[in-house]
């Protein structure tokens, strides 16, 4: 009867560090009790988020944005998504944390200290989307499970770090070397420490890429601890469950790697598309890489009200996973016509673009403006659901909001 | 004489003094090297009941509008079995935001079972998957919903 572990094992530091004060007599607190502050805490004030963020869960914390949040160019730490597989590590200790490099494709296993991280390799700094796989679940029918997000779990903040690439070339990959995995700090829903909550990568090609970092910085601050303090994994463009949080190890795998989350239906969608609700076995399931072409309106926020011959300005921005944007377009006829719009390049690669336009509505009544991008290979957004699959990934149908015109 | 006599008593309230504030510090430097040593009292602690420190089970299950006020779960037959079996490892956030018939839910138990430390249910089992289907039942949606809860606003310039 070992299955109950109701004992937390919260150190008296993290306490301290996450209440952000003194625990008078902290060293008398009895273990298993939870000091108030994390038991019942306000994420709002923990992981100081404005107020309009929406909680989906409070264990793990699964935390979403509105559309209308995520109007700034650059996401700030109080509109980002918070997505959380396990509970978020408690006893950061920040001069001594190290990223240890194994796996059957390493010529040596090796360790770098962060300091080592920092000092040896030459840094750089992208803007880099950031979305999760399940955004958008919420609208699939027969319902998936998971969290319920509706738009709102993408980012695109700026990250600081070293390329994985370069670390990688310093450690020394054999030519067996097919897939990275990471490994992290955070700890399982169930208490057991034998369980990772998520250890997923990417194939070597992406691990290879300029843009794939190992961050020490977001917003060029430190990486706030909801996000992976004090190493993050970002890998821009792709599921964000790639950009592992909390980084301890890399393993260099001579085949795709098989952590938690990396197997059975978990980031995976049917390899060939199946009819809604339809059952599909492990073995059909394909791993999700490049996330796929979408597009948010985030200004006005959905409900506005203008008066008959006021023009409306509307903004957002757009995003196509690995590739870019090359067309962004609207509609205010539930897409019998649409007007193509300005769209901005990206900042750097897989970073989201700007769009904008100013619309003329030419009666009074109820309109929705409709948004649609369109990537560089000529492939668009659904205004309807894309196909149905089991996890209810990948919905990248497109964004509206109300509007009347009086 | 009187003297002498103070004088003895004098002595004997400092010894009486010095003998209590010896023994004060002598037990709080023992009570404090104990804690130095052992933080967490865990020599107090029977593993037995390590095991099995209730956190909140007890703490608060009031009812309101028809509302286990403490995981929000719909109050209704099968309520703390529910709570009692699926609140401790995750959220009832996690619970209520999913709609599964009956088969969906006995296979996402099996799932927990296999691969997250979830114990076997008994026959608690047919009362939780009940309870879920009956308080939240899958709602159909269409292709693309019609947009609702709109708070209508005028734009200001």
């Amino acid at each position: 009867m070992k299955r109950r572990h109701f004992i937390k094992n919260t150190t008296l530091a993290s306490v301290t560090a996450l209440v952000g004060t003194d625990i008078v007599f902290g060293h008398l607190l009895p273990e298993g009790y939870e000091v108030l502050a994390l038991q019942d805490p306000d994420p709002f004030k923990l992981f100081d988020l404005d107020s309009e963020m929406v909680v989906l869960n409070d264990k793990p914390w699964n935390i979403e944005a509105k559309a209308h949040l995520l109007d700034e160019k650059i996401t700030s730490n109080k509109y980002m998504f918070i997505r959380n597989n396990g509970k978020i590590p408690e006893n950061i200790d920040v001069k001594n944390w190290t990223v240890t490099f194994d796996g059957e494709s390493v010529k040596q296993p090796k360790t770098y200290t962060l300091q080592e991280l920092k000092s040896k390799f030459p840094q750089h700094t992208y803007q880099l989307t950031l979305e999760c796989g399940g955004n958008g679940r919420s609208e699939f029918d027969p319902p998936a499970k998971g969290n319920q997000w509706t738009v709102g779990a993408v980012s695109c903040a700026t990250w600081t770090g070293v390329r994985l690439r370069d670390v990688l070339e310093d450690v020394g990959v054999t030519n067996s070397a097919v897939y990275i995995g990471y490994h992290a700090a955070d700890t399982h829903l169930s208490g057991d420490p034998e369980k990772e909550p998520i250890s997923r990568g990417v194939p070597m090609d992406k691990a290879y890429q300029e843009e794939t970092l190992l961050a020490f910085k977001m917003n060029g601050k430190d990486i706030p601890l909801a996000h992976g303090y004090p190493l993050r994994l970002v890998a821009g463009g792709w599921p964000a469950s790639a950009s592992g949080k909390w980084i301890n190890g890399i393993s260099v795998r001579n085949k795709v790697h098989d952590g938690t989350k990396m197997t059975g239906s978990a980031y995976r969608v049917p390899c060939e598309t199946v009819a809604p609700g339809e059952k599909v076995k492990s073995e059909d399931m394909c791993i999700i890489e490049s996330m796929p072409v979408k597009s948010l309106i985030t200004y006005p926020k959905s409900g506005v009200m203008i008066l008959l011959g006021k023009r409306l300005s509307i903004r957002g921005h757009a995003w196509a996973g690995e590739l870019e944007v090359t067309k962004m377009e609207y509609s205010i006829d539930f897409g019998s016509t649409w007007k193509e719009c300005k769209v901005e390049a990206p900042v750097n690669r897989l970073a989201w673009q700007h769009f904008s336009a100013s619309i003329d509505f030419p009666k009074k009544g109820y309109y929705e403006v409709w948004a649609r991008a369109t990537d560089s290979e000529g492939i668009s957004q659904p205004m309807v659901l894309p196909g149905w699959n089991p996890k209810g990934y990948l919905n990248n149908a497109c964004h509206r909001i109300a509007v009347k015109v009086q | 004489m009187d003297n002498h006599q103070e004088f003895k008593e004098l002595t004997q309230k400092i010894h009486k003094g010095f003998v209590v504030a010896f023994m004060f510090i002598g037990m709080a430097s023992l009570i404090l090297v104990y804690v130095m040593i052992d933080p967490t009292f865990s020599a107090f602690q029977t593993n037995e009941s390590k095991a099995y420190v209730a956190v909140t089970e007890e703490e608060d299950d009031r009812i309101e509008n028809g509302i286990h006020v403490r995981t929000g779960l719909v109050d209704a037959e099968g309520l703390m079995t529910v709570v009692n079996n699926c609140t401790n490892c995750h959220s009832a956030k996690l619970v209520t935001q999913n709609r599964m018939n009956a088969e969906r839910w006995a296979a996402t138990i099996d799932w927990m079972q296999e691969t997250q430390n979830l114990w076997d249910l008994g026959d608690n089992e047919a009362i939780i998957i009940n309870y879920l289907v009956t308080n939240y039942p899958v709602l159909k949606k269409s292709r693309r919903q019609a947009l609702t809860n709109i708070e209508w606003y005028e734009l200001e310039e």
